[in-house]
């Protein structure tokens, strides 16, 4: 028995040193090599998400000992982590608020909003509601707190006449959809009926699974996910005061569209000290216009992609001192 | 070892020695130490429910010292995380109770049923086979389940009924019947031992009295189980409010105060699961409505098991 027992111990020993062994020949590599390495931590929106795992990807493709994480915990629960420093980039599909810019502060977080691709908000119904458009006011009279309405013909001045009982589905309100949708249609944000509506949480595909499954379905989320589920859902027209607009990509880019709006990620200026984050980004807006238009995103113009660029620039030398290089 | 033993086979009872206390002859520290092992796994429990206890205590006293008890239990709109926060949770408190609803009305019969022809009428091969097959039913993990729920359960009850269906494919009936497989097994199998611990001498004096199989199954052996059939059944109702993963995933997320099998509902777990998954911050109301609904939620399980131990006390009958 004790044999036995000396023996495997020793065994174990062996084991443990080759291991650790190996840990110390793999460091090595990664410092001598030259190539980039090291993590990084992507965390926010859920509509941004999908376009920063295709750029992800990618570049994890020429960059294999980088580890690229990215999180969708919605643009407002992004924001808490990247404030508190736990993550480099935060996602986002909203401006940086106010109470959110204080936690930075407060941590000594530095940052800019740079802009990665234009996103058209869409309103999604059953394809065999006969609605086509409708007008900001009616959105609201279904959305707005404490409304009643639970059924389409219940909708003032709604075109053409449809009978059928509402189905909602809204994103949970960590969403920065869900910010932007509420404070556009309803005028206040963070503020929406909850009777009748399905929280989805941040999980875009239940409300197309819902919206298409309901015959008086009506949901919203971003435009990606409408290009995605094209057939299966519908896209409403929203007059926002000048006629019926449909999300698409010119609407979107010249802003016609009344649910237009930019998405964003946010580096901070530590992290973007990193060379690894600072090539990523860099990485990112050379490849993001044809990544965007690949995974059903609205590319930016190239004003905006130029303005992008800049800001990168500035957040990088403003902060870093001594890595700007083309 | 050997030798200690057969002194002490040959020195019998009688032989103890009046003034030599019952002692071993040397202390025995190693069993001193497996004794405390052992006394320390008890004392884990019991430290585990203070330990929640307490942690829930804190949060939800801070909870109520900014949402008045008259707003909480009441059935205002449930919107905690809202511009404008809301905290009727009488809203999720029927969302609960109607998931468990259906799921018992489901679950309770065939459980029960499955109880009686596993412990009176299945050949002891069957049984052999079938009670397994059974317990592994209750071994699935539940997001399994729900995901059964979402994508099997729930279109074909919208094919069967499409009228019922106000939001598909999330409604309380879809994770009902989710929940409802998860607890048909807890019942069978626990009703199936009791019946079973039934002593053979009651159906026998039936059988004599000429009953049929029929009567001594549902006359006799029934009754004679109830203690342990309503601890089968309470048992599975709290699993049932306590079951997290399958409403989250199949019963929508709606807080509608509604019993109503079609409707979507918001769960008192579900909206724990939903918002501790997001980012929340200590300290925040938020924050602490997610232990004030865990505290409620405890003190209704609390509530139920305590009726449950009434339920057994009065309908059991004492064999000797």
């Amino acid at each position: 028995m004790p044999r036995k027992l000396w023996f495997a111990l020793a065994a174990s020993a062996i084991l443990a040193l080759g291991v650790a062994a190996c840990g110390g020949d793999d460091d090595d590599d990664g410092g001598s090599g030259g190539s980039l390495s090291g993590d990084i931590r992507v965390d926010g929106s859920s509509t941004v998400g999908p376009l920063s795992e295709a750029i992800a990807e990618q570049f994890n493709a020429e960059n294999p000992d980088v580890k690229v994480t990215v999180g969708t915990s919605g643009t407002g629960g992004g924001f808490e982590k990247f404030c508190a420093g736990e993550t480099d980039i935060s996602d986002a599909s909203r401006p940086i608020e106010p109470d959110e810019e204080e936690a930075c502060q407060a941590q000594g977080i530095g940052y800019d909003g740079i802009q990665v691709a234009n996103d058209a908000l869409t309103a999604a119904i059953n394809p065999d509601n006969p609605v086509t458009c409708m007008t900001v006011d009616q959105l609201k009279s279904v959305w707005e707190p404490k409304s009643t309405i639970d059924s389409w013909s219940q909708i003032e001045g709604l075109q053409p006449s449809f009978d059928e009982d509402l189905a909602l589905y809204s994103p949970g309100t960590d969403s920065g959809t869900f910010d932007f949708f509420t404070d556009k249609v309803n005028g206040e944000e963070g503020a929406q009926r909850t009777s009748d509506v399905n929280d989805i949480g941040e999980d875009d595909n239940a409300t197309v699974t819902g919206v298409s499954g309901a015959g008086g379905g009506m949901g919203y989320f971003g435009y990606s996910f409408f290009k995605e589920n094209e057939g299966t859902v519908k896209a409403l027209e929203i007059d926002g005061g000048n006629g019926c607009v449909a999300p698409a990509p010119a609407t979107a880019q010249d802003g016609s569209y009344f649910l237009s709006r930019p998405l964003f990620v946010y580096p901070s200026d530590k992290a973007l000290q990193n060379e690894t984050v600072d090539e990523f980004l860099r990485f990112y807006l050379d490849n993001i216009n044809a990544v965007a238009e690949q995974v059903g995103f609205i590319p930016m113009t190239d004003a905006q992609l130029q303005k992008s660029q800049q800001q990168l620039e500035s957040l990088t030398s403003g902060s870093g001192g001594g890595t700007t290089t083309g | 070892m050997e030798a200690r033993g057969a002194t002490a086979a040959t020195g019998g009872p009688g032989r103890l020695d009046p003034a030599r206390p019952l002692v071993a002859a040397r202390p025995r520290y190693g069993e001193k130490v497996i004794q405390g092992l052992l006394a320390a796994c008890a004392v884990i429990s019991v430290i585990t429910t203070t330990a929640i206890v307490i942690s829930l205590l804190s949060p939800t006293i801070d909870f109520f010292g900014e949402v008045s008890l008259r707003d909480f239990f009441s059935f205002d709109e449930w919107a905690p995380t809202q511009a404008d926060p809301s905290f009727g949770v009488f809203r999720i408190v029927i969302g609960t109770l109607s998931t468990s609803l259906w799921a018992l009305l489901f679950a309770v019969p065939i459980g029960l049923l499955a109880a009686i022809y596993l412990s009176e009428y299945a050949h002891p091969t069957v049984r052999k086979v079938t009670k397994p097959v059974l317990e592994v039913l209750a071994g699935i993990p539940t997001v399994a389940l729900g995901l059964f729920a979402v994508t099997f359960l729930s279109p074909e009850i919208q094919d069967v009924v499409p009228s019922l269906v106000k939001s598909p494919p999330f409604f309380a009936l879809a994770a009902g019947l989710g929940i409802g497989l998860l607890l048909v097994p807890i019942i069978a199998s626990i009703s199936d031992d009791a019946m079973r611990a039934v002593p053979g001498a009651l159906r026998e004096g039936a059988y004599g009295l000429g009953a049929t199989k029929l009567k001594v199954a549902t006359r006799v052996v029934f009754p004679a189980a109830i203690s342990g059939i309503v601890a089968s059944v309470v048992l599975a109702l709290s699993r049932a409010v306590g079951e997290t993963m399958i409403v989250l995933l199949a019963a929508g997320g709606t807080p509608n105060a509604t019993f109503d099998p079609g409707a979507s509902v918001l769960t008192m777990t579900a909206f724990i699961g939903k918002t501790a998954t997001g980012d929340i911050a200590t300290g925040t109301i938020t924050y602490d409505t997610i232990f004030a609904v865990g505290a409620l939620l405890f003190v209704m399980t609390l509530g139920m098991n305590a009726i449950a131990i009434r339920l057994v006390r009065r309908f059991r009958e004492v064999y000797e």
